[in-house]
């Protein structure tokens, strides 16, 4: 029933402009898959294209063995969740979900027990025979779902299914698509630009920019070695630093402004460079990734501005080189970072990224090539 | 937002529609406009009718006669439903709802019937004139000519303003007012600064409106103007007149009329278009009750101005149930002006339920059709067709039945004298209503629905009869009704197009006013009054609406 989709050079073109340029990507069979991005990287577009709403200008999209590029979106077996649910408001709810079967002209009997299992799937049973104006946005939602699903389709695709529900809600109707999808184990392709709801919901990820895909990776490998700058600032929140890096690849040196060095763990690639120069590097170091440092060596800052949220301490901090960074400290007792004060920051080498002056390629251990 | 055209059923669905406007509208008016520059008789190209009308002053008279009449009209509509809506929407009006299914049924009648009724109250022997005459000895100003014309299309018209005005300070937030309260900006200033800015563009749209219609009309200067001669009586005349009547003339007159029409049009929409914004109010203006003399005089304004402009359709109900010998009414009541109406041009009755029946049901399939094309298939055809769904609003109705039977009086297609050129005028004039409101609809109705059926497999036209009809069905349902009521109180075109076979009830209402068949005429007028109404309330039910936008 469930499929893997292989993208194969698509392209995508509105007029002249060229929106997706040759894209490649495989989707594996039952994953939950993402794509990730700001509005107007192409993540809808490639969506509406395996849809069968976009055309596609070049290459191929197949579905296992099949290429669908020419296949009517009626005839794709797909199902759509939409941002606004497109409910049809004149149906019930049963009659939204029967759409789809009558359309397949399913037998009454077995249609009836399908719309039964399904809507006991996703939990609106008792709301059968009410009109779509008489339902929340959580429970039309659920409506949406129901209809994509119940005529089994061989992907399910959803574009930004929540972002029209209130936070309390998203974070409730995201932990059921989640169950539900592994209950039913249909090849799904998320379309989202909220970075923590494509964690929690997703197999694998793709961080997509202006068209072109910047990293597939597990939730884990996106926010622990994002693939370049780009992603390191996409997902989550993150420090660019200016450093240099020298030495061998085996143990290379880290050298921040003019009075902080650290040891690395060896660079697999090696270190590309053209002389013995230290080579400029950009250093994507997370909040959390800085550590303060007791025995008064590391990067000197002075406090701007610091907040208490409980668990965490929040602080900005500016650095000799006039740069401003964001760190947070588990808050403890006692001691407290107070505005004006003057700190030393140390980094947690193991966890921050190393990228080329560029910040295209991610040169730690453990990154993909 | 399909980013492939794809030649579907609807390119041919598009294209059909398209072939219709063109043959029945474009066609026409290039008609008139050959009509216009050809000497009739030699068959030669000549400025010779152009020469004739610019060269004499019984012409540029009446040029400057409907000029004179359609800016007042609409001047003095806006001057009074302007006030008379702000003061419905501010203070609490007793009644109010009533009040303003009154006002919009008062708009809904033949502006000729007005005439004619004002004629019976106010004319040289009219019962207000009698009355002031015999118990005050006052003789009041005469009717007929400019002023009647005035008095008649503003109390016909202003209504139109009225519900534009009513609907725009809907949308005015509460909160606008209160802002400029707290900046000091108050009474008359605050009006004139805030909320006059505010509904500028609905009063531009309405009075576009009321200045198309006032320029159009026909009956009410042909009936009450007594000599006073304004532009659509000169080409009807001219078009006519079995004596010295001149199609090339007319086609002529009305070429300059179209030029002059449009040219107010495209203003209208350059000054519409720098000052339209969007509004809506989460904090609508409520009326407020009030105390005192303001209270009084709100509800004496409010009740005056519906008093008199129901006035015309009271009194010929009222007259319609009177006895008549002859022509003349004398004492006692009774039903035999209705009795002679169904005996005499009871057929009359049944052309105007058949010809709105049938324009009506076409009116519907294409306006659906219409409406679809041009919301969600936008494209080059689409702008033509939705240009061509605006010309009606330009060319005036007497206009287009003269150019629908200079074309369509000869071979291939000859079309004079049947019911189906009625039908085709109806169609085209009306249709408009129908695609607006369906058009409404559509534009709430998100693309992904309609993307949602067909990725559960529906295939176009299901999708298009499933899901989309179904959801646009109130809209055109709604506009169907006001199309339907434009119809059978219409009278511009069908007193050109009709023949004895095809007579409507408003062309059968004038031809026995003309003849002074008083009684005949009210029992006429009074059953399309009823059947207006009923088709208001219907309407009204069907749409949960208490206004209608034209």
């Amino acid at each position: 029933m469930s499929v893997a989709i292989h993208f194969k050079d698509i392209v995508k073109k509105y007029e002249d402009t060229v929106v997706i340029p040759e894209l490649s990507l495989d989707i594996r069979e039952g994953e939950f898959f993402t794509l990730l991005g700001p509005s107007g990287c192409g993540k809808t577009t490639l969506l509406r294209m395996i849809a069968g709403f976009n055309s596609i200008e070049g290459g191929s999209i197949a579905f296992n063995d099949k290429v669908i590029n020419n296949v009517a979106p009626s005839k794709r077996n797909i199902g759509m969740v939409f941002q606004n649910y497109a409910i049809f408001p004149h149906l019930s709810v049963a009659g939204n979900v029967a759409f789809g079967l009558q359309n397949r002209k399913v037998p009454k009997p077995e249609m009836k027990q399908r719309i039964d299992d399904i809507l006991n799937v996703v939990q609106i049973s008792q709301y059968r025979e009410r009109m779509p104006k008489n339902l929340s946005g959580g429970q039309q939602q659920r409506v949406a779902l129901a209809r994509a699903i119940v005529i089994r389709p061989d992907v399910l695709l959803m574009d930004e299914p929540l972002s029209n529900l209130d936070a309390q809600l998203r974070i409730e109707m995201r932990n059921a698509i989640k169950e539900i999808q592994q209950e039913v184990g249909i090849t799904t392709v998320y379309v989202t630009h909220d970075q923590e709801e494509a964690m929690a919901v997703s197999d694998r990820i793709a961080v997509m920019k202006s068209g072109i895909i910047q990293h597939v990776g597990t939730p884990r490998d996106i926010y622990q070695r994002p693939a370049n700058l780009f992603v390191a600032t996409f997902i989550g929140r993150t420090n660019i630093i200016n450093a240099e890096l020298s030495g061998e690849s085996a143990a290379p040196l880290l050298r921040i402004g003019s009075g902080y060095a650290e040891q690395l763990p060896p660079i697999p690639t090696g270190i590309p460079r053209v002389s013995q120069e230290p080579l400029p590097v950009k250093l994507s170091v997370r909040p959390e990734e800085f550590i303060l440092s007791e025995d008064g060596t590391g990067l000197p800052g002075r406090i701007v501005s610091s907040m208490f949220l409980g668990l965490h301490t929040h602080a900005h901090v500016e650095l000799e080189s006039g740069q401003r960074i964001e760190m947070i400290e588990q808050s403890t007792h006692g001691q407290e970072l107070a505005q004006g004060d003057q700190v030393r920051l140390k980094i947690d080498t193991r966890k921050i990224n190393v990228y080329d002056e560029t910040g295209e390629v991610n040169l730690t251990a453990g990154a993909r090539p | 937002m399909s980013g492939v055209r794809r030649w579907d059923i609807w390119t041919l669905i598009t294209t059909l529609i398209f072939i219709g406007y063109f043959v029945f509208l474009a066609l026409p008016l290039f008609m008139l406009l050959i009509n216009s520059f050809f000497d009739g008789t030699t068959g030669e190209f000549s400025l010779a009718y152009f020469q004739k009308f610019f060269s004499r002053a019984y012409y540029m008279n009446a040029v400057w006669n409907s000029i004179k009449v359609t800016v007042s009209v609409t001047l003095l509509s806006v001057l009074i439903a302007g006030p008379l809506a702000y003061i419905m929407s501010t203070i609490r009006i007793k009644g109010s709802g009533t009040i303003r299914i009154l006002i919009l049924i008062s708009s809904m009648s033949a502006p000729f019937i007005g005439a004619y009724a004002w004629i019976l109250l106010l004319g040289r022997n009219g019962v207000i004139t009698g009355f002031f005459r015999d118990v005050f000895g006052l003789q009041l100003p005469d009717i007929y000519g400019f002023s009647g014309i005035l008095l008649v299309l503003t109390l016909q018209l202003s209504p139109l303003i009225f519900m534009y005005v009513s609907g725009a300070l809907k949308n005015v937030d509460h909160s606008l007012m209160e802002a400029a309260e707290s900046m000091n900006c108050t009474g008359i200033r605050k009006m004139w600064k805030v909320l006059v800015p505010l509904i500028t563009p609905t009063l531009l749209a309405g009075g576009l409106l009321v200045f198309m219609r006032a320029f159009a009309d026909f009956g009410t200067p042909m009936l009450i103007g007594e000599g006073y001669r304004t532009v659509p009586v000169l080409i009807f005349n001219e078009f006519i007149s079995e004596v010295g009547g001149d199609d090339g003339f007319a086609a002529a007159i009305s070429v300059i009329v179209v030029l002059f029409a449009t040219a107010v049009f495209l203003i209208q929409k350059y000054i519409a278009n720098r000052k339209s914004f969007s509004m809506s109010a989460l904090n609508p203006i409520e009326p407020q009750p009030r105390k005192g003399w303001v209270n009084v005089l709100a509800h004496t304004v409010v009740y005056g101005f519906t008093a008199i402009a129901m006035m015309p359709q009271v009194y010929v109900a009222y007259t319609s149930f009177l006895k008549t010998s002859g022509r003349i009414f004398v004492d006692g009541y009774s039903l035999d002006s209705y009795r002679d109406a169904f005996s005499k041009i009871g057929d009359s009755i049944f052309n105007t339920f058949m010809l709105a029946g049938i324009s009506i049901v076409i009116i519907i399939l294409a306006a659906v059709l219409i409406a679809y094309a041009t919301v969600k298939r936008k494209g080059a055809v689409a702008g033509v067709l939705d240009t061509f769904t605006m010309l009606p609003y330009i060319v005036p109705g007497s206009i287009l039945g003269i150019a629908l039977l200079v074309t369509f009086n000869k071979q291939p297609l000859v079309l004079s004298g049947t019911a189906a050129i009625l039908i085709i005028a109806f169609v085209i004039r009306r249709l408009p209503y129908t695609i607006r409101s369906s058009a409404a609809v559509l534009h709430q109705v998100n693309d992904s629905i309609e993307e949602a059926a067909i990725s559960l497999g529906a295939s176009t036209m299901k999708t298009f009869f499933k899901v989309t009809v179904p959801m646009m069905i109130s809209g055109v349902i709604a506009g169907a009704i006001l199309s339907w009521i434009s119809i059978i109180t219409e009278l511009s075109t069908s007193i050109i197009l009709y023949t004895g076979r095809t007579r409507t009830m408003t062309v059968a209402v004038y031809t026995e006013v003309i003849r002074g068949n008083y009684g005949v005429a009210a029992a006429l007028s009074t059953m399309l009054t009823v059947i207006t109404v009923i088709s208001l309330l219907i309407f009204f039910k069907l749409s949960g609406k208490k206004e209608v936008t034209m």
